[in-house]
């Protein structure tokens, strides 16, 4: 069994308001989650904004460091006490996709230019492997180098741009992506085609990924592994499918309630009059 | 009943002008919940800023009108012409990001009697406000903080409290919830839905997530690429759409405990300047002919109070069965694993 990523009593505070009025906000509490797999695996992240999901990705991505405890990625120690790959050894191993392309992607720079810059720097690739890897990396996601090159990030829709982001995130071969809300910024229609290829790069890359999202229906169709947070803990943890139809935690149940279905209403209005109800 | 006639609504851009909205006829009866769906640039947006009324540069009106079913206080029909003196007394606009829409250094309260129509009397229009603020679960105390001080869901709430203050005829609502969480999102609905149950009002809701439609909507307008393209009652729209687009719309996205293999829509919308000759949704649509390429299809009312733009409307239910026979998720994941495996094999 390989542990995919390890969280040991991880603690993160932050501090709001200034000195006379300091008020403590613990967006981590006592976190310890372990994923072993032999296979790899999608991990989905859920609950509401103020549950600590982000915070927490911010750890693993080490742009947050945590207040106490420690997070394992494939055998490196990525956060916390102990820290030791390089910053370039660490993004071989965890590589992000955050939520709005456009923000990730200066609108100076092409696009093609930090794919490649992602290849030579981080994976380090000779400048011909570097082209290789990227135009491999392009095909992945479903597009081609020449479409690409030479483009500045308005030239793209948002849906083309997040698959160009996941294809940079590609590029070193990382054990895991961590996925910040990666399809809440693009049209409804064209999500299933970036979750979709998640699920095909999980299998082709051997990539896991983890999956932070506030859309249980699409957390539901990908996800192997799924975790329940509210105020800075996990709440439930476990099979995502098995989690998703049978919860245990109060939380889990209350989130599922809340879902606008498309089988049955919040509110029954079959008997009232028509019109008004 | 609100009645829309041949609406065309342009843009002026720098490359020209282009038709965001592109002939909608449309009947819309007193005291439902109509909801307005399709794609991002299909035109949604600027049909509900023209039943508004806030039309302006960029913006202008080509051709049409919107005449609203009542008068004014002169006793005048309202029209499009007349309609932004009734702004908030008998339509009201709550917008997608309150955030931006609340004056961030004016306490609320100040907001609320922030216009015309209280000039005189704000003691007791605010006294008034403080009475209905509660109604809609938020302390009366909410409306003397300043909108940085509320969290996303109150401030909505407060957005709602002031397009339903003076009971209008008309509330237009641009993704009311798309901001907020889930649990959130439940609580807005269901407040929205009380108030217009208790004032009887017609609400117009923008969204994108047909759950939301689903759950809240009586009847639903779909739009795609500047056109209507299906017209009806909510439970007859997504019992048995009679668009192919409508279809695919609904079946895009996955639900819980439904494994079925979901692809979302292939291609995208065209763009508003090159449009396709006839059907607009033809090189998406998996029923198009050579008469959907040449010939645009009408919106027609093929059942009673069911329109569709679809030249074979009545081949979308056989349609909606091949579509739930599709491969399953695990059989999909399967698939992947034998290509990976082939691919290794090559090499």
């Amino acid at each position: 069994m390989k542990t995919i990523l390890k969280a040991q009593g991880l603690n993160k505070t932050y501090h709001l308001g200034s000195f006379p009025r300091t008020i403590k906000v613990r967006a981590l509490n006592d976190i310890n989650l372990t994923i072993e797999s032999d296979k790899p695996v999608i991990i989905s992240l859920v609950g509401e904004s103020g549950s600590g999901k982000t915070t927490l990705a911010k750890v693993i991505l080490r742009l947050v460091q945590p207040s106490s405890g420690a997070v394992t990625v494939a055998g490196h120690t990525v956060a916390g006490k102990g820290t030791r790959p390089s910053r370039t050894e660490f993004l071989r191993t965890v590589q992000p996709i955050f939520q709005n392309p456009f923000e990730a992607f200066s609108q100076y720079r092409t696009v093609d230019a930090y794919l490649l810059e992602t290849a030579t720097r981080v994976a380090r690739l000779r400048k011909d492997e570097a082209v290789q890897a990227v135009e491999e990396a392009l095909a992945a996601v479903g597009m081609q180098y020449k479409d690409v090159r030479g483009k500045y990030p308005n030239q793209f829709s948002g849906g083309e741009l997040q698959r160009a982001s996941v294809a940079r995130a590609l590029i070193p071969r990382p054990q895991l992506i961590v996925a910040d809300e990666p399809v809440s910024m693009i049209d409804a229609s064209r999500r299933m085609i970036i979750i979709n290829l998640f699920l095909a790069l999980k299998q082709e890359f051997q990539t896991s990924f983890l999956y932070i999202t506030h859309d249980l229906a699409t957390a539901y169709y990908i996800s192997d592994y799924i975790a329940v947070m509210n105020k800075g803990r996990i709440v439930e943890f476990g099979d995502a499918k098995q989690v998703l139809s049978r919860p245990q935690h109060e939380y889990t149940q209350l989130l599922l309630d809340s879902i606008p279905r498309l089988d049955y209403r919040w509110v029954d209005r079959r008997n009232a009059a028509p019109g008004k109800y | 009943m609100i009645r829309l006639d041949n609406i065309v609504a342009t843009y002026t851009t720098q490359r020209g002008h282009v038709n965001a909205v592109d002939g909608v006829t449309l009947e819309i009866p007193d005291s439902i919940v109509m909801g307005i769906a399709g794609e991002s640039g299909c035109g949604k947006s600027t049909l509900m800023k023209v039943i508004y009324g806030d039309i302006g540069f960029p913006l202008s009106l080509s051709s049409g009108m919107v005449d609203y079913g009542f008068v004014n206080e002169r006793g005048e029909p309202v029209t499009t012409e007349n309609i932004r003196r009734e702004w908030f007394r008998h339509i009201s606009y709550i917008p997608q990001s309150s955030m931006s829409s609340l004056n961030p250094v004016v306490r609320i309260r100040d907001q609320f009697v922030d216009f015309p129509a209280t000039a005189g009397r704000k003691k007791e229009v605010l006294a008034q406000v403080r009475a209905f603020v509660p109604k809609l679960g938020l302390p009366p105390e909410a409306i003397d903080a300043y909108p940085h001080q509320l969290s996303g869901g109150m401030r909505q709430r407060i957005m709602v409290a002031m397009a339903t203050f003076f009971q209008p005829e008309v509330i237009l609502a641009d993704e009311p919830t798309t901001a907020l969480d889930v649990v959130v999102q439940k609580s807005i609905l269901l407040l929205l839905l009380d108030l217009q149950k208790e004032m009887g009002n017609t609400i117009m809701l923008v969204s994108h997530d047909m759950g939301v439609h689903y759950q809240i909507t009586q009847k639903m307008l779909i739009m795609y690429a500047a056109k209507v393209v299906e017209y009806a009652d909510t439970d007859d729209l997504f019992q048995r759409p009679l668009h192919p687009y409508t279809l695919m719309l609904i079946n895009s996205l996955p639900t819980i405990g439904d494994d079925r293999a979901r692809h979302g829509l292939p291609g995208s919308p065209p763009s508003l300047w090159e449009m396709p000759q006839g059907c607009r949704f033809a090189p998406r649509c998996p029923l198009a002919t050579a008469l959907c390429r040449k010939e645009e299809p009408p919106l027609l009312e093929h059942e009673r109070g069911r329109f569709s733009a679809c030249h074979y409307a009545a081949s979308v239910p056989e349609l909606k069965q091949t579509l739930q026979a599709g491969p399953r998720l695990s059989e999909i994941a399967h698939d992947t694993a034998q290509l990976t495996a082939d691919v290794e094999r090559d090499v």
